[in-house]
């Protein structure tokens, strides 16, 4: 079939489906300077985040999402604002950044003097930026320079049956062209571990599998205790959920069929393409950074119930589960799932996202991306703060 | 493309189908062509039925794959839940 995009090529061989200039605030403190840059020069993208030295025991993971979102091939160039006397310092964000041989600029505001002045020279810094990769031009890619991240939120009875496998029938698309997709949120693979072991490329692979969805299992029982049960929930029930092994079959019905060539942590780009599963909590917010990250550049997001939620530097392409939803929240789905349920040929859908992605891989804004929704980073947290 | 069913079928293998919108008790369910039975049960939307007997003990299959076994008999035709698997 060879379907293609154009995408922007990145000195490390990498290609984004974006041109960003992003901004990382390297803590919480300097927010606020990273927001009067955004206010000074509207075109760059902040990543604000709410990570602050309170959180130090996650230092290494915060360093390494913020680092990795920085490396996102989605980004063409970086500011990194730091504070001074943090504990996560803004040059330790930029210079593995700077590895990948895209333009990196890092400023600490107790140095420029104060906030309005480091804003100014952030502001200026950002214009030079931007005439910077704004030189860049979309070129033509295969599809197996794409990394898909599958989300889903806010899940009904029917994500499983519409959404959820349309989705599953592009990832094996992507997959076959050498693309590679990331499924991620282990507590909604609970049950399924045998299932997607047996897809594992290798022992290794399939032993690493098994270990990530009993650590989930494990910490969902030490967490909830007797409430454990309601990782399947009333709700869930109601719609037709019958066993949590249901639940979890029409989750992982978005990473189609393939073999699973890798088991990343939460974060981490993957070294191999093909089907990938990352380690990874089961919270959408919390889910898109670690995605993000880990470096796909554009994200499937499946939701029955529906939910605005996307990414600042990723365009994130919402399916609809049923047809009620796309017609409530029309201005924030992108693809309709639901005409399964009207009779369509699920393989339809699946080449509808198929074509879905391969547009906005070559520019075509996603309905989140057109809502500004971008939000904030919401960092994932193993440890209490102090 | 197919006609419109009342149910769907993820994976030939199933013993389940899943109602595309609720089905009616003694409603006529088109599995196939040639192939249909009898909803013995009110289905609700979402929700499962029965293809075939399903022995006490054995498995119900969804998406090619044991979702769960049942705890009585299930004849062909039955609403597929909590109260008749586990």
């Amino acid at each position: 079939m060879g379907n293609s995009f154009l995408g922007y090529l990145r000195p490390d061989g990498q290609v984004g489906v974006r041109n960003y200039v992003a901004v990382i605030p390297s803590v919480a403190c300097v927010n606020g300077v990273v927001a009067k840059i955004a206010q000074l020069v509207p075109e760059i993208v902040p990543l604000y985040h709410g990570h602050g030295c309170g959180r130090s025991l996650e230092a290494s993971l915060h360093s390494k999402v913020l680092t990795n979102l920085g490396k996102n091939p989605n980004v063409g160039a970086v500011l990194v604002v730091g504070l001074g006397c943090e504990v996560i310092k803004s040059t330790s964000i930029a210079e593995p950044i700077e590895k990948t041989g895209k333009p990196v600029v890092w400023l600490n505001v107790q140095e420029e003097g104060g906030s309005r002045r480091a804003a100014e020279k952030g502001a200026n810094i950002c214009r030079r930026l931007l005439s910077e990769t704004n030189r860049c031009e979309r070129t033509s890619f295969s599809l197996e320079k794409l990394s898909i991240g599958l989300e889903c939120g806010g899940s009904d009875a029917f994500s499983g049956i519409t959404a959820n496998p349309a989705v599953g029938i592009a990832s094996d698309y992507i997959v076959d062209e050498g693309g590679t997709v990331i499924l991620t949120e282990d507590t909604e693979m609970i049950g399924t571990s045998h299932i997607l072991a047996r897809r594992a490329i290798n022992e290794e692979v399939a032993e690493k599998t098994i270990n990530m969805i009993s650590e989930a299992e494990q910490l969902t029982k030490d967490l909830l205790g007797p409430l454990a049960s309601l990782v399947i929930a009333p709700g869930n029930m109601d719609g037709g959920m019958s066993t949590i092994q249901e639940k979890s079959l029409g989750c992982i019905m978005k990473a189609g069929s393939r073999p699973i060539v890798e088991v990343v942590d939460y974060g981490t780009p993957p070294s191999r393409r093909g089907v990938v599963l990352m380690d990874g909590p089961g919270y959408d917010a919390e889910s898109l950074p670690g995605l993000a990250a880990a470096g796909c550049q554009i994200i499937v997001f499946t939701t029955g119930r529906g939910t605005p939620l996307g990414f600042p530097i990723c365009p994130v392409i919402k399916v609809a589960s049923n047809s009620l939803l796309f017609e409530l929240m029309r201005d924030d789905m992108d693809v309709n799932a639901g005409q399964v349920l009207e009779g369509k040929d699920l393989s339809e859908v699946g080449n509808e996202i198929v074509k879905f992605i391969c547009d906005v891989a070559s520019g075509r804004p996603t309905r989140a991306e057109i809502n500004s929704q971008g939000g904030i980073v919401c960092l994932y947290t193993l440890h209490p703060p102090f | 493309m197919n006609r419109k069913t009342s149910i769907i079928i993820i994976d030939p293998k199933d013993n389940v189908g899943v109602a595309r919108e609720r089905i009616e008790k003694g409603a006529e369910v088109t599995v196939r062509e040639a192939d249909s039975f009898s909803a013995l049960d009110e289905i609700p939307a979402g929700h499962k039925i029965a293809l075939k007997n399903i022995p006490a003990g054995s498995a119900v299959i969804k998406y090619g794959e044991i979702i769960g076994k049942a705890k009585e008999d299930i004849l062909q035709g039955s609403w597929v839940h909590t109260h008749n698997m586990m």
